[in-house]
């Protein structure tokens, strides 16, 4: 007899937290990347961007994986750096450049480490267990 | 006859089964350390056993409304889910972004189920050993 929770197992969801935070880590690489890039496809400077991420809740139940509600642009001012010879420099000689965090986006990168290595013991240890009760009566 | 053997094992049965739950539970909460606003949850293991083994498991049908006249509408209810009867964790250090996982505090649960699911296994496996012993 299943139970009802059968829908939501255990590799799901930390499937589901290790493809997220993983997205995380990708925009984290992008962040840092372009940290620098004065100009983006669209001419203006880069903006750093940061997912949020909220519970996929599946059907009835209130608890289930992790789904990455979107990815979000930092509304933050743009660093504005004095260089007159930049060729994107305005009229007063200023540049502006990305509003990237380095040191918040390498401890956003050592977080979103740390959370999918913890989720990937979940798995081994679920994973453990299934093979132990494979053998059941062996 | 049948009926002892699954006496014999139902016990065993229902704490495997609430200790895969609770695994999923716990596996829920490590998965949701990053996510703001997220509760952790978890469940109360003995009582929830005790109510297993002694009054079934909890009903899967869908509750109806009484209905008194031939006019009224049937609407089913939600079935009544053992994940209602999950509770919320207290923390012992709140976060700002209103998430109570703490991940040590899970990680060990996680690990102390894990263990106790094992040891259940292998008291599984003696019974069965046992009766196989018994009936041959």
């Amino acid at each position: 007899m299943p139970h009802p929770g059968a829908s939501m197992n255990i590799f799901s969801v930390a499937g589901s937290a290790m493809a997220a935070q993983s997205q995380r880590m990708n925009v984290t690489a992008s962040n840092l990347a372009n940290a620098e890039s004065v100009a983006g496809p669209d001419g203006k400077p880069y903006r750093a961007k940061q997912v949020v991420f909220e519970v996929a809740a599946s059907g009835q139940q209130d608890i289930g994986g992790v789904k990455v509600a979107g990815v979000i642009e930092d509304p933050s001012p743009l660093k504005m750096v004095f260089d007159p010879k930049n060729p994107h420099a305005d009229a007063k000689g200023y540049v502006a450049m990305p509003n990237v965090n380095v040191v918040e986006e390498m401890t956003n990168m050592i977080s979103a480490s740390r959370s999918y290595q913890a989720n990937v013991e979940v798995l081994n240890t679920a994973k453990t267990l299934m093979v132990k009760t494979l053998s059941i009566g062996q | 006859m049948i009926d002892k053997l699954d006496a014999a094992l139902r016990f065993n049965r229902e704490a495997l089964n609430l200790r895969t739950q609770r695994q999923e539970v716990l596996a829920a909460n490590i998965a949701h350390a990053d996510t703001p606003n997220y509760k952790a949850r978890d469940f109360d293991f003995a009582s929830r056993l005790t109510q297993a083994v002694e009054h079934g498991r909890a009903a899967q049908q869908p509750v109806q409304m009484a209905a008194t006249s031939a006019r009224h509408i049937q609407a089913d209810a939600l079935p009544s889910m053992p994940e209602r009867d999950l509770l919320y964790r207290v923390p012992s250090q709140a976060s700002i972004d209103g998430n109570t996982v703490e991940m040590d505090a899970e990680r060990i649960n996680f690990a102390d189920n894990a263990l106790r699911y094992e040891a259940n296994l292998t008291v599984v496996g003696a019974k069965i050993k046992s009766l196989l012993s018994a009936a041959q």
